[in-house]
């Protein structure tokens, strides 16, 4: 059965108030979400003062204000700081989105509450355990299939079908979808969600692949494809601006084009 | 002593499950199809019904037994039956995955839908004089 409530070991407690930085102009309240494996000690929520003049505009500089200055043991994913590797995926604000890309002033009042994605695996504070979400993407076989010989030089593609591929290639696998999506959180093992069907969308699309028929025999599951019941989180919460949800009513059309 | 059975957990290998069912667009296809035709259905049936208000047991005989208006009101009792099975069917396949409660709910469902629509049929069948 679904599960609305958090398992007792993991309700989320109240934790510490760290001290605000000495000498600051400006103070923003950040709430993070603290979970260590090792103490056994329930989650809780830490408090933290970032001095807004020291610090740059984006809610991923002041994570990295904290480590740096305040608690070195916070602990968080992120990379590139500029939306195109998709590690630094947190829910902040109540909305699942990127740390580099959302800016501090984008958080109207109040303090800045950040968790990690929903309904995952924590392996430590914010950072998930996406095993899983990898799973599902490399299950939708994200790569070119064809049954002709490999030609000498490029497999070829007009610019209108190579237009087919704009709003399916850009995805850079954050899981910001997926852990949005409520049919998501009730069946994680058997619905494959937003992202990998995104890229099942976007192999579909390609011209250049010779294996739609399988591709789409392979998605055709109650579970797989059809618990996405159109509830639109995917594209509202997409850092990257993309529609999972158009991608998969698409998947869905070509199912039934093919019956009728 | 309970004995543990320790498992390697294997991710492709879950996230593949059972591999495809190869099912799942007709029930997708049919809900579509139902609540299409559930629009110009539902408001006949109400019209039925309104016009109907206050009328003896001898006159809604009457007016049932017209053959568009039965076939009208049978047609609605139908597709509404058979949606609302297809729609209580993916909210049970969302949210209820107890190995016993998952399949007591599915056959309850598709039980009442069974009777409800059925027994529907019959009573448009009955006051039409048709049995």
């Amino acid at each position: 059965m679904v599960e609305f409530t958090l398992p007792k070991n993991s309700k989320v407690r109240e934790g510490k108030t760290w001290p605000q930085p000495a000498g600051a102009q400006e103070l923003r309240e950040y709430r993070i979400y603290r979970w260590n494996p090792e103490d056994g000690e329930n989650p809780r929520i830490d408090t933290y003062y970032v001095d807004t003049h020291d610090c740059g505009p984006m809610i991923l500089d002041a994570l990295i204000y904290i480590k740096n200055k305040i608690d070195p043991t916070l602990t968080f994913r992120r990379s590139c700081r500029e939306g195109v590797c998709g590690s630094c995926a947190m829910n902040i604000d109540g909305t699942n989105t990127l740390a580099c890309t959302r800016g501090m002033d984008e958080v109207k009042s109040g303090p800045i509450k950040i968790y990690p994605l929903p309904h995952q695996p924590v392996v430590k504070d914010l950072v998930p355990d996406l095993t899983n979400f990898y799973a599902q993407h490399a299950s939708v076989q994200p790569w070119l299939q064809t049954v002709t010989a490999t030609p000498e030089k490029e497999w070829r593609q007009s610019k209108e079908e190579r237009d087919k591929l704009d709003g399916l290639y850009e995805c850079i696998l954050c899981a910001c979808c997926s852990t949005s999506c409520p049919s998501y959180w009730w069946n994680p093992e058997r619905y494959l969600g937003p992202a990998a069907l995104l890229q099942a969308r976007r192999w579909l699309n390609d011209s250049r692949d010779e294996a739609t028929g399988q591709r789409l025999d392979s998605l055709e599951d109650p579970f797989k494809l059809y618990r996405c019941h159109t509830i639109m989180n995917c594209t509202k919460a997409c850092p990257k601006s993309l529609n999972p949800a158009k991608a998969i009513a698409e998947i869905k059309a070509d199912m039934v084009e093919r019956q009728v | 002593m309970a004995h543990e059975t320790k498992t390697v957990h294997n991710p492709p290998a879950a996230a593949r499950y059972y591999g495809s069912a190869h099912t799942g667009t007709q029930t997708f296809w049919h809900q579509r199809i139902t609540s299409v035709a559930g629009v110009p259905l539902t408001i006949a049936f109400i019209a039925i019904v309104i016009a109907l208000l206050g009328r003896s047991h001898a006159t809604t005989g009457q007016v049932l037994g017209s053959p568009l208006v039965a076939i009208v009101v049978i047609l609605f009792v139908a597709s509404i039956a058979y949606h609302m099975w297809i729609g209580m069917q993916e909210i049970i396949v969302d949210y209820v995955h107890g190995p016993v409660a998952k399949y007591l709910a599915l056959f309850g469902n598709m039980f009442f839908c069974s009777v409800v629509g059925l027994a529907s049929i019959y009573a448009v069948l009955k006051l039409s004089n048709g049995v």
